[in-house]
């Protein structure tokens, strides 16, 4: 080894230790891997309780969101993490014959946040709460940025059988085509119903709805 | 040509879009600054003050000799080194479940009283909120201090920081999905990165806060408990294991920040 080389090496070394006495002060993690895990599936189980349609159940994770929650924000995951999900994910999904409903139903839908919380009674609407993430009309002006906007979403891309299935499918499923995407599936996790995934795709693309306007 | 106007047209509306978030957030900001002078979280404050010096329960004392990891009776900068080790009950706790072994161990009430109705809602008021607001007043001004010296303090750190990233329920949402990144948003509510140092020690170090929305002093428990809701998680238990640790993980990652609750907000 060079001199120069060395230097590099040694000066690298010093940067790493640095580097790793402060994560271990700012983390200060003592038990291993596998035991947090454990420790922390075992301490949710014995800290919530079930109310309304919220039972324990819900604590307990499917592969996918098993997977990934090993990945945080900014870590790049797997490639073959990535396709596995996606591949299996994508086999699930459920076409139904008729794939764009009504647009008008689908922006009731994409403005509902209700549903599923312990706090939602048995014939409060489930929603997809689309606004709460996304862009999508121009006429709406409260929506997050949580996802992408879908301003225009058929416009720019027509409505052709593809797109018609790629659209529903992403409601459908949308780790099936973006493994631990932050969206829900829709579909696949019995959120909506068929006729409110395929009002939700009209909403999408069709060229009347206020989306494509 | 049209492919122009077209990016002008949805240039313009993005604009009016961002524009009108941000103005609604200058709204708020004027708004919180106009009743800053006057945050009604001091009428919780000072009512909290009278339950702890109040003679209560089977005992009937005081909370006054209540030890929150400074000593009995010292409630001054109690909250910014919370949550922490306390070797009496060998458990890490918050400030919540700290009071509540008070209420049990001095005042003699028994866990299920003490721990009953911790929120307010349409019906009731809950003293809880007010004793949390006294005590969270009195470390106004003081940097955040939480310390993982304890092996039972680091694994609950650990344990919590699991639970930031734990993706679950039918929607698939960890805390991370909403609190992971930065300038995200929910509609037109600003999100804090609880990840980043900065947006953590802003959002820790302003709860407790009176919810105008809502005309109560709504405490951290409370504001883990309607998160989880929103996850579609189960209801989380106050003062669980599970609500001490992810509080030991957020209040830590806030150390350095300077406490300023109770805060206002909308």
């Amino acid at each position: 080894m060079s001199f120069p080389k060395m230097r590099v090496a040694l000066v690298s070394s010093i940067v790493l230790a640095l580097l790793a006495t402060i994560a271990g002060c700012v983390t200060s993690y003592s038990l291993s891997e596998g035991e947090a895990e454990r420790r922390t599936v075992e301490m949710m189980k014995s800290s919530f309780r079930a109310q309304g349609q919220a039972s324990l159940a819900r604590l307990e994770q499917d592969e996918v969101q098993a997977v990934c929650s090993q990945y945080h924000p900014g870590q790049a995951i797997p490639r073959e993490v990535l396709e596995k999900i996606e591949k299996a994910q994508l086999a699930a999904i459920k076409y139904p014959a008729k794939l764009m409903g009504n647009w008008q139903a689908g922006e009731r839908v994409a403005q509902t946040g209700t549903g599923f919380q312990f706090s939602d009674g048995p014939t409060t609407p489930v929603g997809a709460n689309c606004y709460a993430c996304h862009q999508l009309s121009r006429q709406e002006l409260s929506y997050g940025n949580i996802g992408p906007s879908l301003y225009q979403f058929g416009k720019l891309r027509g409505t052709s059988e593809a797109i018609q299935k790629y659209t529903y499918g992403k409601i459908y499923n949308s780790n099936a085509f973006s493994a631990c995407s932050s969206m829900p599936r829709f579909g696949h996790s019995k959120i909506l119903t068929e006729a409110q995934m395929a009002d939700l795709t009209a909403l999408l693309l069709d060229p009347a709805s206020p989306v494509n306007q | 040509m049209r492919k122009q106007v077209l990016a002008a047209v949805v240039g313009f509306f993005c604009c009016v879009g961002a524009a009108n978030a941000q103005n609604t957030q200058q709204e708020i900001e004027r708004y919180r600054q106009m009743i800053a002078d006057g945050n009604p979280a001091e009428l919780f404050e000072a009512k909290g003050e009278g339950i702890w010096k109040q003679k209560r329960g089977p005992r009937n004392v005081s909370l006054e000799q209540c030890d929150l990891g400074k000593g009995p009776g010292v409630v001054k900068d109690a909250y910014v080194e919370l949550p922490r080790y306390f070797k009496d009950a060998d458990r890490v706790m918050d400030l919540e479940t700290r009071i509540v072994h008070c209420m049990v161990t001095l005042q003699g009430f028994k866990p299920e009283d003490a721990k009953r109705n911790p929120f307010s809602n349409a019906d009731r008021t809950a003293d809880m909120e007010s004793i949390v607001a006294f005590v969270t007043a009195e470390s106004k001004g003081s940097k955040m201090n939480v310390a993982v010296s304890h092996p039972k303090e680091r694994e609950m750190y650990q344990i919590g920081e699991k639970m930031f990233f734990y993706r679950a329920g039918p929607h698939d949402f960890a805390c991370t999905t909403c609190h992971g990144e930065d300038s995200k948003r929910i509609r037109l509510q600003d999100l804090p990165n609880l990840t980043a140092q900065k947006d953590a020690q802003r959002a820790y170090t302003t709860w407790p806060a009176y919810r105008v929305s809502q005309s109560t002093v709504r405490t951290f428990q409370w504001r883990l408990n309607d998160c989880f809701r929103q996850q579609r998680f189960p209801n989380l238990e106050f003062t669980s294991d599970a609500s001490v640790a992810l509080t030991m993980f957020l209040a830590r990652n806030a150390n350095g920040g300077v406490f300023a609750a109770p805060a206002l907000k909308r």
